[in-house]
């Protein structure tokens, strides 16, 4: 069953891609709509399964011989991911059918969305590791073509590429990462792997899978130092935006920590780097989100910091702590992708995204800016009992307040690490208010809007609205999705199912406190913003990410295209002294290393003095031929070691040979006095003494390998001749006793049609160049 | 036998490499005739020398030299003719074309 929630998306694509272009007069994405919200039902039906704390598999080979299975499995964790993957895909389809022309490149732009679509699907449903792998980077590019789907401009394929290298960097860590934990655990599905966790943990491996396996993640999530891909992904359109960079594709990283969850907490190393990182991503990115101008920027630096705090939630590894981070998953995709839609109706309506140019939009477009107040107060936190984001940030100040890690270096992290959250809280609450207040209140600067403000169409609003009505539910009944959806996710990272009562009071205890803390700070700070926004500008540029990632990426260019300039020089000589020299050292090397230098006497034909008189004749006037500098000298000279070669061949018995070699150079000689008339005189080589030394030694290197190889591969013959079959043969099936014959014309015919069409070609290339020699060059 | 041989078609190499190194067309053409014939020198060594009567069926004799070489030599030299004449042409048509047959002269355009 789970094999066709996930093709079905695939499926629509392909109908999509072949079918849509016909049917023009209805926007394409009504027909892509059905997708998700059929997956969505069929996903919720499955709910009451779960509660009972069962799962759902399903499970198809795929190539046996590797281990490699179709095996899908939906637990709770993967619950919560698929109903986000189909609902909020389902928001976020609706909202693009108002958001996106018709005369936008509609086709690609949902065949793109439908493939992320089932290939997220795949990654949170998949158990076989590889298959995940295969899914995790399905998603890597059809996010990079949906950052560059306005291709034509050229932060987009800045945007696009930068996603896509540092995404698909970490999904090879992670492929590195799956391959060990397969070696280790000698199974390639992921429950086998946490069943026998022990054998993991245990080994030597466990560190280099560890770190590996988290560069996947921090990667896919934005974590720092990765984090600057995002901002720069929000060149896609703002529904890819909602969808990929803020509800799901970010948090697949979150998904891979939680899922490995059960094998790596409970180490320090886990502990202090994913939280760790996890509490400085939070930090870093919500300071920096309160310097961007750009509304989408300021809500992808939020998302960094949000997928920051979930991180860190993940590395405390306990009960509380992942159900805080499940929580927050969920809270987080509805009030973000809220903020998301708010922000794209705002660029559609007003013609910008630049906050500066913004303000007092509220009375132009009254609900979006009601919405928007609802979402950035949830993810700001604000203690109000209608604000989900409230809930779960306080669950994130007590879980960080009992951490279990008290020694060592994770002891002294531990005590830190309430200190950082609520610093982290604090910049939250001021961008979520810099947010909101700059945009819809103040005072309205219509002349710098290409366009008069007025509200969005109904169908844009219709999806934020939807969002926004889960944000107020869930912060007033909390306990309506922690029985079905909560508990069986927190059970697939924790191990246990247990079902903790969520309240929105506590009485008077140290989170509240944090919070109060967060709201105080927050609010002096956020009105005072303009006062110290300077500060940003002392930071060096140094410090930053983009700038570390662009030298990287210019280092990178640079150096090869130095590396390839030294030695594309266009000179075809060096380029044959290299294979050269690079064949000589590597067979030489070979050779060396496996002992292949072998030398016998004992299978020898006796040694008799013509043959040797004619070979060293031969070998006299092979080497006389690079002094010639007469042209017919050196004809002649060529000739003798053709002609030698022929003597050779019949000393040797093989008649067939000398007759071929004597005729073949014969009219070779004459060819070479033909062209004789057209080309210049030989020259002596005006070369330095160091090239022709150069020369002399490749030269003599390759003719001393060829006798080396020669002589071993006669002395070590493990079998015998294959000859002995045409031999026997050669009368009875081929009809002929001249056995040379018989081979060429029968048992390897087909070679000598190839040698017959070989030097036809040959013949069809001299004829063209000789015949069109007057009809002027070729290049003109 | 054979090792005096092996030696020999090293040495038809050594001299074909270092003229297929030289700027001049023609010395590179004569460089890989050499090259050829040192290969079929080396190919014919293969096969063990004067192990038997030719490879020509006669009553009474049991005993032939190894056809199978020879076979892939033909085969060769045939193919080798054919490249040598293609090369001795295309040299010619080069320093037709260029008015020079030096190869550090012939290199390709910058815009290629």
């Amino acid at each position: 069953m789970l094999h066709f929630y996930i093709f079905l998306p695939f499926l629509a694509a392909l109908l999509i891609g072949i079918s849509a272009k016909r049917v023009s007069r209805i926007h394409t994405g009504w027909f892509v709509l059905p997708v998700p919200v059929v997956l969505f039902i069929l996903f919720s039906t499955k709910m009451p399964i779960l509660a009972e704390g069962k799962i759902v598999q399903s499970v198809a080979n795929w190539i046996p011989s590797l281990d490699i299975q179709l095996s899908f499995y939906l637990d709770g964790l993967s619950m919560l991911f698929s109903l986000l993957i189909t609902g909020i895909g389902s928001l976020v389809v609706l909202y693009s059918i108002f958001y996106l022309s018709k005369k936008e490149q509609l086709v690609h732009f949902y065949v793109y969305l439908l493939i992320f679509m089932g290939s997220m699907l795949g990654v949170v449903l998949s158990d076989n590791v590889f298959v995940l792998y295969t899914f995790w980077e399905f998603t890597s590019i059809s996010s990079f073509l949906l950052i560059g789907f306005w291709f034509y401009r050229e932060k987009s394929t800045y945007g696009a590429q930068k996603s896509m290298l540092v995404t698909v960097f970490g999904g090879l860590s992670m492929l590195g990462a799956l391959i060990l934990l397969s070696i280790t655990a000698e199974t390639n599905s992921i429950r086998t792997m946490i069943a026998n966790r022990s054998e993991i943990i245990e080994s030597n491996l466990f560190i280099p899978i560890l770190i590996l396996l988290l560069l996947g993640a921090f990667t896919k999530s934005a974590q720092f130092p990765f984090h600057s891909w995002l901002p720069d992904a929000m060149e896609a359109p703002t529904p890819v935006s909602a969808y990929l960079h803020s509800a799901t594709m970010v948090k697949a990283g979150i998904y891979l920590v939680a899922r490995f969850s059960l094998i790596f907490s409970g180490s320090d190393e886990f502990f202090i780097i994913v939280s760790g990182i996890g509490l400085i991503t939070l930090c870093i990115g919500s300071f920096l989100a309160s310097r961007q101008t750009d509304l989408k920027g300021i809500l992808a630096y939020s998302t960094i910091s949000q997928l920051g705090m979930i991180m860190t939630m993940l590395g405390f590894g306990t009960g509380a702590a992942a159900l805080a981070a499940i929580f927050h998953i969920f809270n987080h995709a509805t009030f973000k992708g809220s903020l998301f839609m708010i922000a794209g109706i705002v660029d559609h309506e007003t013609g910008t995204r630049d906050i500066r140019r913004l303000g007092g939009l509220y009375t132009f477009m009254p609900i979006s800016a009601t919405l928007a107040f609802f979402g950035a107060f949830s993810m700001a936190g604000i203690p109000l009992p209608i604000f989900n984001g409230f809930l779960s940030k306080e669950m994130f100040f007590d879980s960080s307040l009992k951490l279990e890690q008290t020694s060592g270096f994770a002891g002294l992290f531990a005590e830190w690490a309430p200190i950082l959250a609520v610093i982290g809280s604090i910049f939250t609450f001021v961008y979520s208010m810099y947010l909101v207040f700059g945009t819809f209140t103040g005072k309205a600067k219509l002349g710098q809007l290409e366009k008069k403000p007025h509200e969005a169409p109904i169908g844009m609003l219709i999806s934020p609205i939807i969002l926004i009505v889960f944000v107020v539910l869930v912060g007033l009944l909390p306990n309506l999705i922690n029985e079905p959806l909560l508990a069986p996710a927190v059970a697939s990272i924790t191990g246990d199912f247990a079902i903790t009562h969520l309240a929105f009071w506590h009485g008077f205890n140290t989170p509240l406190y944090m919070s109060l803390i967060v709201v105080v700070i927050g609010t002096i700070l956020a009105f005072t913003l303009k006062k110290w926004q300077p500060i940003y500008n002392a930071i060096p540029g140094k410090f930053s990410s983009d700038y570390w990632y662009q030298s990287l990426i210019n280092g990178l260019l640079k150096f090869s295209s130095v590396f390839t300039k030294s030695y594309m020089t266009g000179s075809l000589r060096l380029y044959t002294s290299i294979i050269l020299v690079f064949l000589t050292a590597s067979t030489s090397i070979f050779i060396y290393v496996t002992d292949g230098f072998k030398i016998s006497f004992d299978d020898l034909a006796p040694v008799t003095w013509p043959e040797v008189l004619v070979g060293f004749v031969m070998a006299v006037a092979a080497i006389a031929t690079i002094w010639m500098t007469q042209r017919i000298a050196a004809i002649i000279v060529i000739g003798v070691v053709g002609y030698g070669l022929s003597l050779l061949f019949v000393f040797f018995r093989a008649p067939d040979l000398a007759l071929t070699q004597l005729i073949v150079e014969t009219i070779t000689v004459a060819l070479f006095l033909l062209c004789f008339t057209h080309l210049p005189k030989l020259k002596k080589s005006d070369k330095k003494s160091s090239e022709k030394l150069v020369d002399f030694v490749i030269a003599a290197s390759t003719g001393a390998l060829l006798t080396i190889v020669a002589i071993s591969s006669h002395s070590s013959k493990y079998f015998d001749s294959i000859a002995k079959y045409f031999v026997d043969n050669s009368y009875e099936l081929g009809g002929g006793d001249n056995i040379v014959n018989v081979i060429l014309v029968d048992f390897r015919g087909l070679d000598t049609l190839f040698e017959i069409a070989v030097l036809g070609l040959a013949a069809l290339g001299i004829f063209a160049m000789i015949k069109y020699r007057d009809k002027g060059d070729m290049n003109h | 036998m054979e090792i005096v041989m092996s030696i020999l078609a090293g040495t038809l190499f050594a001299a074909g490499v270092y003229l297929l190194l030289q700027k001049q067309l023609l010395k590179i053409v004569l460089g890989t005739a050499l090259l050829s014939h040192g290969a079929h020198l080396f190919i014919l060594t293969m096969g063990k020398l004067n192990r038997g009567a030719p490879p020509i069926l006669e009553k009474g004799i049991k005993i032939y030299t190894d056809p199978l070489p020879q076979a892939l030599i033909l085969t060769s030299i045939v193919i080798s003719f054919g490249v040598t004449s293609f090369l001795l042409v295309l040299a010619y048509r080069t320093y037709q074309s260029n008015k020079t047959d030096m190869m550090d002269q012939l290199r390709g355009t910058d815009d290629e």
